[in-house]
């Protein structure tokens, strides 16, 4: 008797683990019907009960078909070939349906709004349940529920029309949350939102994770914004394989995040910068928890006085005056934008900011005529633009919608460029050279003969930028230009856009992204609630406390290095990392 | 911008049946009301539908733009009958009755202009019914109320999204028309017609491939929360039937009733005053 009781401990034990792990990958991979080759291979990754991992990874990387592999839409919705094995808590997923895994595997999609399924909050929450035919009234218990986990409980009965954006990815993950999952996935869940509500989300990703005890999989490029709140190891993926599997002490410490086009936290390259060696024991995957020695402050300090301050861009003449412009949607409703007042200097490149919905597009679309505004002026060059029609100002501010496939409708990318100048009646030898110049400028001049279909998202974005320089403007306003794109990407289209700004054009960019504006803008104006309440250089505004909170900014972590090291004055300390970066960079493009 | 299905939160004893209910009630309503030209029970529907329009506490003012579009419709619609047919009436009711000293084929008669008043009567006892549904209908109850009489949940919930999305599409269509009409395309009045329509069509393109977009991402996020898994579904909206809701049906099943029990009576469909 007591020796098989001896004997069942390790067959006890095993079955306890087995229990505890939820997923696991063998040599697994997946080709699309429709691919020529496959774009997972060799997949080996475990994940346990209550562990988050963070799986990041360039665009392209497999990453999504990961995701799809996990939670079932491969191979039930998207037809292709699996080899090796993927079991969800024992079972091999091809043996399941797809139905079966969302009761195991909930995904929060990446645009919340596209996913909204219900016309109101509570239907939206409830839809998981009405599948599963649960009646009353579990089913408007469970919906109120899973709504006060979340915090949404007292919006029910809203439309999703009439949430902020992290209100919408609340309703998300309560919709996910209601049917008691043991794995939640992110995919992308920083997509979209404002830097404030981006870090709520995380934050609200691993309070979810602690009250539920389900596991976590956040799909993200954004290390630095994810690693808000930790996670348990970081899967690092790359053209289909898994390359890192490890903490993300241990990632940070080598330099396999370059390599893949994966940016990290800018405070680890201050502190590269600064020669500073990182190692797993420094903890460096947090500001708050990262150890550093007197002598690494002293070499971040001694790398901040080595600077030297730049000489700031030379800028022409006032290009675009704005005067206390006035507008409302309707009649009677709020004024989107409440005596917006700027001038806008020949040869800028400047951000435009804020939440959603404090006036940022309403001000382009009023600058490009799109909607008219009710009172105010807004002057050219000196003149008054207001009796020129759309068509007309579009010849001196182009306008480029965030997303690239609102702009095209040609099937070949030669036309698409030239029909802005076709519908002006341009003769056609005129249209070639202008054509040829903006798809030079742009790097699409090999692919003038392709059509567009076959291009990436980024060269879609360059292909309608094309088709805005052909009409030769003096502005260039750009809604979101990096949105959703990786590192590299993101480099590249900035890059470019520097290279256009260094030309003579005026760029304005709208956006939400925090890097963008510290790295590639001089200037950001921020606008909150109709108004512009700050017009400064960038590093200024991301260290200012009072600003960060009202237009729901998040502040940078080169500002908490530099006090952690001793630096008094963090904004200058900011300014310096900027400068020394832009060398670098200036630097690097020479040598190559 | 106007809302196809313009749903208004006003409590009434109507907004609190349940939508199937009024889906029954509105076919059996109108069914009843197109199966007879009894004039006599016209006239009482109509008395009836205008006094549940006053229940409902929907004001003209709230549907006058459906409303308008209908009289435009019935006025065409009556001009057309007189046109092609004018001795339709006389045709029914088997006398001719010449007004006013007047012969000839466009000449007025009596059955003639009785059977236009019939047919009038016709689409003030329905329309309103139909103006009721649609403004005392909460949207997402309509899908469940298609449901609850039959029809496949999956289609019942496509037309509840189709009707969703209708306000986003109509917006992403004004944002893809700018953002054409900055690089040149001309949509205003300025531009012919045929320009216009060559113009427009450039727009759908955009429009329809980020559609299709939309249309991958809702479906996945549908799929993966289990939608079509089983061939049932319980609705969050849905309520179960209260008296109020078997009453108004019974009520809405004895109009067929008297609809068939005049036609009886009648030996036909049409009520005939002229014998």
């Amino acid at each position: 008797m007591y020796l098989i009781r001896r004997e069942a401990i390790p067959a006890f034990l095993a079955f306890i683990m087995d229990q505890e792990l939820l997923l696991e990958f063998r040599d697994f991979g997946f080709q699309y019907n429709a691919q020529s080759k496959p774009t997972l291979y060799d997949i080996n990754l475990k994940l346990h009960k209550g562990e988050r991992i963070l799986i990041a990874g360039p665009s392209g990387c497999g990453k999504s078909t990961l995701v799809h592999c996990i939670n079932g839409l491969i191979p039930f919705s998207y037809r292709g070939e699996m080899s090796g094995s993927l079991q969800i808590k024992g079972k091999e997923t091809r043996d399941l349906s797809l139905f079966d895994i969302s009761h195991t595997v909930g995904t929060v999609l990446q645009d919340s709004d596209a996913q909204f399924v219900g016309m109101t909050v509570a239907e939206d929450i409830a839809f998981a349940l009405e599948n599963d035919c649960v009646g009353e009234p579990d089913l408007h218990n469970r919906v109120k529920d899973a709504a006060d986990l979340v915090g949404i409980g007292d919006f029910l009965t809203h439309a999703p029309g009439e949430l902020s954006g992290g209100q919408k990815q609340r309703v998300s993950v309560a919709g996910v949350l209601v049917d008691d999952v043991d794995i939640l996935i992110f995919d992308e869940p920083l997509a979209n939102l404002d830097p404030a509500t981006g870090k709520q989300a995380i934050e609200l990703i691993d309070e979810m994770q602690t009250k539920t005890g389900s596991s976590v999989i956040i799909v993200e490029h954004r290390l630095e914004d994810v690693l808000h709140k930790s996670v348990d190891r970081v899967v690092l993926m790359d053209n289909g394989r898994i390359v890192a599997d490890k903490s993300a002490d241990e990632l940070l410490s080598e330099q396999m995040l370059a390599e893949c086009g994966i940016r990290e936290p800018l405070y680890i390259t201050a502190l590269k910068y600064s020669g500073v060696k990182i190692t797993p024991n420094m903890h460096p995957s947090s500001l708050r928890s990262i150890d550093l020695s007197d002598s690494d402050r002293e070499s971040v300090c001694s790398w901040y006085r080595s600077g030297n301050s730049t000489v700031p861009p030379k800028l022409g003449d006032k290009l675009l005056e704005v005067k206390d412009i006035k507008f409302a949607y309707s009649h009677g409703a709020r004024n989107a934008l409440d005596g917006v007042s700027v001038d806008i200097m020949r040869g800028e490149m400047t951000a435009i900011v804020g939440t959603n919905g404090a006036g940022k597009s309403t001000f382009s679309k009023v600058i490009c005529g799109f909607e008219t505004q009710n009172k105010g002026t807004i002057l050219l060059d000196g003149h008054d633009i207001s009796d020129l029609s759309i068509k007309e100002r579009a010849e001196r501010i182009g306008y480029v919608m965030q997303n690239p496939n609102q702009m095209i409708s040609k099937i070949w990318i030669y036309d698409e460029v030239a029909l802005g100048l076709r519908t002006r009646g341009v003769p056609e030898e005129e249209i070639e050279k202008r054509v040829e110049q903006a798809l030079k400028i742009c790097g699409l001049w090999k692919m003038r003969k392709w059509p567009i279909s076959a291009l990436s998202f980024g060269q879609k974005k360059r292909v309608t930028i094309a088709a805005i320089l052909v009409l030769n403007p003096e502005i260039i306003i750009l809604d979101e230009p990096t949105a959703g794109q990786d590192y590299r990407h993101y480099t590249e289209i900035m890059e470019f856009l520097s290279k256009l700004n260094a030309e003579g054009i005026t760029v304005l960019m709208i956006t939400h992204d925090m890097h963008l504006m510290l790295e590639y803008a001089d200037r950001a104006i921020v606008f909150s609630d109709g108004r512009i309440i700050a017009d400064d250089k960038s590093y200024n505004i991301l260290t200012n406390e009072e600003i960060i909170n009202k237009a729901s900014l998040k502040e940078t972590s080169l500002y908490d290095l530099a006090l952690k090291c001793g630096i008094d004055d963090g904004t200058d300390f900011v300014r310096h990392f900027i400068d020394y970066e832009r060398e670098n960079e200036r630097d690097r493009e020479v040598l190559s | 911008m106007t809302n196809l299905f313009n749903y208004i939160d006003r409590p009434s004893p109507i907004h609190r049946l349940t939508g199937a209910t009024k889906f029954v009630c509105l076919m059996l309503w109108s069914f009843a009301a197109m199966s007879t030209y009894d004039t006599r029970m016209l006239i009482g529907l109509v008395i009836g539908s205008m006094i549940l329009f006053k229940i409902g506490r929907i004001h003209i003012k709230d549907v006058s733009f459906m409303l308008g579009f209908t009289v435009v419709f019935l006025v065409i619609n009556s001009v057309m009958i007189y046109i092609f047919s004018p001795h339709h009436g006389t045709e029914i009711y088997g006398t001719c009755t010449y007004l006013w000293g007047t012969s000839g084929r466009f000449a007025p008669t009596a059955e003639q202009l009785f059977y236009h008043l019939n047919y009038l009567l016709k689409y003030l006892a329905t329309i309103p019914i139909v103006l009721l549904f649609v403004c005392t209908t909460n949207p997402s109850e309509f899908a469940a109320s298609l449901n609850k009489v039959g029809i496949k949940y999956s289609v019942a919930y496509s037309v509840a999204l189709a009707l969703r999305y209708i306000p986003d599409i109509q917006k992403q269509y004004h944002e893809i028309s700018q953002a054409g009409q900055a690089r040149g395309i001309e949509m205003t009045k300025k531009a012919s017609m045929v320009k216009r329509i060559k113009a427009a069509s450039g727009i759908l393109i955009p429009l329809i491939l980020s559609s299709m977009d939309r249309i991958e991402i809702i479906s996945n996020a549908m799929e993966l929360r289990g939608f079509g898994k089983e061939k049932k579904r319980t609705w969050y909206m849905g309520r179960p039937f209260k008296a109020p809701d078997i009453l108004a049906m019974i009520g809405c099943g004895l109009l067929i009733l008297l609809s068939v029990f005049l036609t009886f009576i009648n030996g036909g469909r049409y009520y005939n005053p002229f014998i």
